[in-house]
């Protein structure tokens, strides 16, 4: 059984707390702020980029400047994606689509900006690794 | 409904027989622009992420990316992009109380619509020289 009221429950929440369309709005403001800033650079970084052969890429994107262009410019734009899509699903769609809608936007979202941040650390940090070390399953690695 | 007398009352417009002022579209183009880059996006995170896989995987990445059809994902993306920008750069000047009347909200529309395409000849040129 549910002691709160709905009143209760609702009190103090407010038009402007966390989670409202007022923090979507300015979180929206905040990172178009930043993409403007980050967008004439990013195109700049990869039509530089773009024509190289592999190495060059990965020294490329191993310098600083493109490296953190290019992860600020996905992140934020990603987040901003997110942020974006979430207010086109309110939108257009309602009950079960809004969810399974949100849910997809999201999962999406973060899914490309994890890839694109693994290859730019790989690049920045570790380019000659091999992708994976595969080794048969019956193998003991002993570390000393 | 139908039984109620009308008279030559206007009715208020439908979408379907109303034609959308320039604001409108330009504003529905924001929304859709923010979802079209996404494909020049999702192509170059894939190119980057080929990079650091082998060189097997970049050089299929590349082909792609630098085939014909790849450039056109990049051209419209970029155009995408430049759109998106300068409406977002209108939303600043919505947010301070500006351009809201319906002049200032048409021009800056056109002036949206000739900027991107103008950013997006020079991001061409740029690329290529």
């Amino acid at each position: 059984m549910r002691y709160l009221t709905p009143r209760k429950a609702a009190k103090g929440l407010g038009a402007a707390g966390p989670g409202s369309a007022t923090a979507q709005h300015w979180s929206m403001t905040v990172s178009a702020v930043a993409l403007a800033i980050l967008t004439p650079a990013f195109i700049f970084v990869i039509a530089s980029a773009i024509g190289l052969p592999r190495d060059g890429v990965l020294d490329y994107f191993a310098r600083p400047y493109p490296a953190i262009v290019t992860a600020l410019f996905l992140i934020v734009g990603l987040l901003h994606y997110i942020n974006g899509t979430q207010i086109m699903i309110d939108d257009y769609l309602d009950h079960a689509e809004r969810k399974v809608a949100t849910i997809a936007a999201k999962l999406f979202g973060w899914a490309v900006i994890a890839a694109a941040v693994y290859a730019l650390a790989r690049m920045a940090f570790a380019p000659d690794l091999p992708p994976a070390i595969l080794l048969p399953a019956d193998t003991t690695i002993v570390i000393h | 409904m139908g039984d109620i007398p009308r008279g030559n009352r206007p009715l208020s417009p439908h979408l379907s027989v109303y034609r959308l002022p320039m604001a409108a579209i330009t504003s529905i183009l924001t929304r859709a622009t923010g979802q079209i880059m996404l494909a020049g996006l999702l192509l170059i995170v894939w190119w980057l992420v080929a990079a650091v896989a082998g060189p097997r995987a970049f050089a299929q990445a590349d082909w792609v990316l630098r085939s014909w059809l790849g450039y056109l994902v990049l051209l419209g993306s970029v155009w995408a992009l430049w759109y998106h920008f300068l409406a977002g750069i209108r939303h600043f000047f919505y947010d301070a109380g500006l351009l809201l009347t319906r002049e200032d909200a048409r021009q800056a529309s056109w002036f949206i619509v000739a900027g991107s395409v103008v950013l997006t000849l020079l991001t061409v040129i740029l690329f290529v020289f």
